[in-house]
């Protein structure tokens, strides 16, 4: 057994071994903790199947953002767990749930052995169709032009769950600042990182989101990390939420997929149809549609942790 | 055994673990963690099918990871949307419990 190979059966142990703790840990707070590491976790268990970009989105945003989101929740919710004694399941039926897991765990597991290898594959046709996006990263040219209408209609749901946060605010506090009322305490660490990580973040969020034309990288992670440097300084108070109600916020919502939307329909005049971009000027029309859905993630993302307005309307600032 | 069938057991074992979190917690929070566990198991699924689609000079087929980040996006709206749901809950009746009996009436 070679040495990648161990560390490889490690990472797995390491990955199931969180997982599983997630789910015993007594605490719910330290449940959501556990949910953060074994999101970086298994982002590298996504690099060792060469999926890079997958692995930093998960560990931006399956790790990342939702664990902020699972860990603000928990905190919220402190003293709601254990719940009552009806609701805890007698022995048997808990018996019964693990066999029923380890049953459906080893269907699957029986259906992973028995995959074909090599296996179906769409990777000649993205090749073969490359050149004529201009870009460098397969992964960007499938998400960006080969399946752009998911991407898009991804785009929408992301705003669709903002609209759907956004209606769960009280009546009273329906246009005032989004996320719950500030804590009374000063943390002079976080307001600390909160001034020193953003200038440095925007930075790479920026470069991540360029380079993915061509690297591992794209809009998606670099939208994330600008949303996770939003999020920094929202949390230490250094900055303000804004309004719900602010007319620029929605502007900056809907940026992006109202830019793919726009250029897709230009696709009806110009190129083959909906979607479709012009030859020759492919990559420079993603690059500004990417732009675009940049900075409506670096928005979507932190309202979507934050929640909703929680505080009745104030006078102006 | 290569990485990728490694991974691929891994994310079976994890879909049955998501399971059963999902059957047996019952905290709405614990159940949204589990279900975030099941999904990113059927991802790793997913993603093996990705590695051994690598072809054309590919290390890994790029539709099915371009649809896995797609799905990390979703299932994040999808938890964002179930947190919110369940703190407005917590607010207007004071407890989080999805027993009907045991829900304090307004």
């Amino acid at each position: 057994m070679t040495v990648i190979e161990i560390l490889d059966i490690g990472l797995a142990v390491l990955v199931l071994g969180v997982a599983a703790w997630t789910i015993a840990a007594r605490e719910l707070f330290a449940a959501a903790v556990g949910y953060v590491a074994y999101g970086l976790l298994l982002s590298l268990v996504w690099v060792r199947l060469f999926a890079l970009d997958v692995a930093l989105t998960e560990a931006a945003i399956g790790s990342g953002v939702t664990g902020v989101l699972l860990i603000t929740a928990a905190m919220r919710l402190r003293g709601t767990d254990p719940p009552q004694a009806s609701e805890q399941l007698r022995p048997m039926v808990r018996v019964a749930a693990a066999t029923l897991c380890i049953a459906i765990a080893g269907v699957l597991a029986a259906g992973v052995l028995m995959m074909a290898d090599p296996g179906p594959t769409l990777a000649p046709d993205v090749a073969r169709h490359l050149g004529e996006t201009g870009l460098g990263n397969p992964v960007t040219a499938v998400l960006m032009a080969f399946r752009a209408f998911d991407t898009m209609l991804e785009k929408v749901v992301l705003i669709l769950a903002v609209i759907g946060v956004w209606s769960l605010a009280a009546d009273d506090a329906w246009g005032s600042v989004a996320g719950p009322r500030p804590l009374a305490h000063h943390q002079g660490p976080l307001t600390f990182f909160a001034q020193l990580l953003p200038p440095v973040g925007i930075v790479v969020a920026v470069h991540i989101a360029w380079v993915g034309a061509n690297e591992p990288g794209g809009a998606f992670q670099g939208g994330a990390l600008l949303a996770a440097m939003a999020m920094i300084v929202l949390m230490a108070r250094v900055v303000q939420a804004p309004a719900v109600d602010r007319r620029w916020l929605r502007v900056v919502l809907v940026a992006g997929p109202a830019m793919f939307l726009l250029i897709g329909m230009i696709g009806f005049a110009v190129a083959a149809g909906f979607l479709a971009y012009p030859d020759g000027i492919a990559k420079p029309l993603i690059l500004f549609i990417e732009a675009f859905m940049v900075l409506s993630i670096a928005a979507v993302l932190p309202l979507l942790v934050i929640g909703p307005p929680n505080r009745p309307q104030a006078g102006p600032p | 055994m290569t990485a990728a069938t490694l991974a691929g057991l891994t994310g079976a074992a994890l879909v049955g673990l998501g399971v059963y979190g999902l059957l047996v917690l019952a905290h709405p929070l614990r159940k949204l963690l589990c279900f975030n566990l099941l999904g990113s198991g059927v991802f790793l699924m997913f993603g093996i099918l990705a590695r051994k689609g690598g072809a054309a000079g590919f290390a890994a087929d790029p539709v099915p990871q371009a649809l896995v980040i797609t799905g990390i996006v979703v299932a994040f709206s999808a938890t964002a949307l179930a947190v919110a749901l369940l703190l407005r809950l917590f607010e207007t009746s004071g407890t989080v419990t999805l027993n009907p009996d045991e829900q304090r009436p307004e």
